[in-house]
């Protein structure tokens, strides 16, 4: 089998992982920029982790027979201070045209302020002007209904950008279907406690259908599993979910998003 | 009201495939109200256990989409926007809910 895991942050795990995922059956894997699990002192810092993100990670999972591609923003987190935030996003562009960069990700909310709504904003105008892909970081546990939802509108209100050019991550049960009916694709992240299980994942799909929708671990430096796309699989196999169903979540799905950009030529 | 038969193994699978998994779980949920009875404080005042107990009742209620709707009372409902997060990174899975609960 092959599969994509199309959200997950290689730079906080160990090479041991990366052979693991291979011998999987993983063959591509996409690394959006996040929060390192404490705020970064300057641009500089991020400048380096850009540089980690677009030139050593493709090498590292290369070794694996892996092909790696990323995405670039300054996180939600450390996006509350817009002056600090406006610094970092003016060196992006610098890195857009690297070979495995798909876009602009994974931007969005983490506790659904003013503040971090000017970031969002600036980073869809920054994807508008460069015309590329977005990936969308939700918030957490009590803040994702109310932030999903202020998060859509921000992206509906620039009219040039596609809802189909635009993922929305670590959707659950009460966001789902609202990410779907307004046009947008929709990431289920496997992730123990506060996202999905393997097991409500394969529930989504037999409730919301396996179109626009695909599974992530979104493996990162906390309590996470690098194989919980795989182990998603085999959840759906044993219910009876289809051998093409089970390919177009884990591969055939991340495959036609991702593909919107000519740089993922995964086959 | 049933809900759309959209999951493909019969009720009885179901229950052969899952019933362990689930009985271990409720007995941890039992087993944290428990600790939560033994030990020192106050008990009346964390909004979380308030949110847990209501989500309890919609184990029961009969109804669908009880993932979804426990979700949704564990969900901030307002709409309001504060400036900043004053150094709050964090999240703590439910809401302070006012007016007796609702």
């Amino acid at each position: 089998m092959r599969y994509i895991d199309p959200h997950i942050h290689m730079v906080s795990r160990t090479t041991d992982d990366y052979q693991r995922m291979a011998q999987a059956g993983c063959v591509a894997i996409t690394e959006p920029a996040f929060w390192a699990g404490f705020d970064r002192s300057s641009p500089k810092g991020f400048f380096d982790y850009f540089r980690q993100l677009t030139e050593y990670e493709p090498q590292r999972a290369a070794m694996f027979g892996i092909r790696h591609f990323t995405w670039l923003c300054i996180n939600p987190k450390e996006g509350d201070d817009p002056g600090f935030a406006r610094e970092v996003m003016s060196i992006i562009p610098d890195f857009l045209d690297k070979q495995t960069v798909l876009g602009i990700g994974e931007i969005g909310l983490n506790k659904n302020t003013k503040n971090e709504l000017i970031v969002l904003e600036d980073h869809i105008g920054l994807a508008e002007k460069h015309n590329q892909l977005i990936l969308v970081h939700t918030p957490h546990l009590e803040d994702k209904l109310k932030g999903t939802r202020i998060i859509m509108d921000a992206i509906e209100a620039n009219a040039s950008i596609d809802p189909g050019r635009v993922l929305i991550d670590h959707v659950e049960e009460h966001t789902v279907k609202e990410v779907l009916d307004r046009g947008f694709w929709a990431g289920m992240t496997l992730y123990p406690d506060t996202k999905c299980t393997p097991q409500r994942a394969a529930d989504i799909v037999e409730m919301y259908g396996n179109e626009r929708i695909w599974i992530n671990s979104a493996g990162d430096w906390g309590i996470s599993d690098p194989l919980s796309v795989p182990k998603a699989r085999i959840e759906m196999k044993r219910r009876g979910h289809s051998a093409a169903s089970i390919e177009k979540v884990s591969f055939e799905n991340p495959r036609t998003f991702l593909g919107q950009c000519p740089r993922f030529d995964v086959e | 009201m049933s809900a759309p038969k959209t999951c493909p193994m019969s009720k009885d699978r179901v229950v052969d495939t899952y019933f362990m998994e689930h009985r271990a779980k409720l007995i941890d949920l039992a087993a944290f109200l428990d600790r939560f009875d033994r030990a020192d404080g106050d008990d009346s005042g964390d909004f979380r256990m308030a949110a847990l107990e209501q989500a309890t009742r919609v184990l029961l209620d009969g109804q669908p989409h009880r993932a979804k709707r426990i979700l949704e009372l564990f969900s901030d409902p307002t709409t309001e926007l504060p400036q900043d997060a004053q150094g709050t990174k964090g999240a703590s899975g439910a809401y302070p809910l006012t007016d007796g609960g609702e």
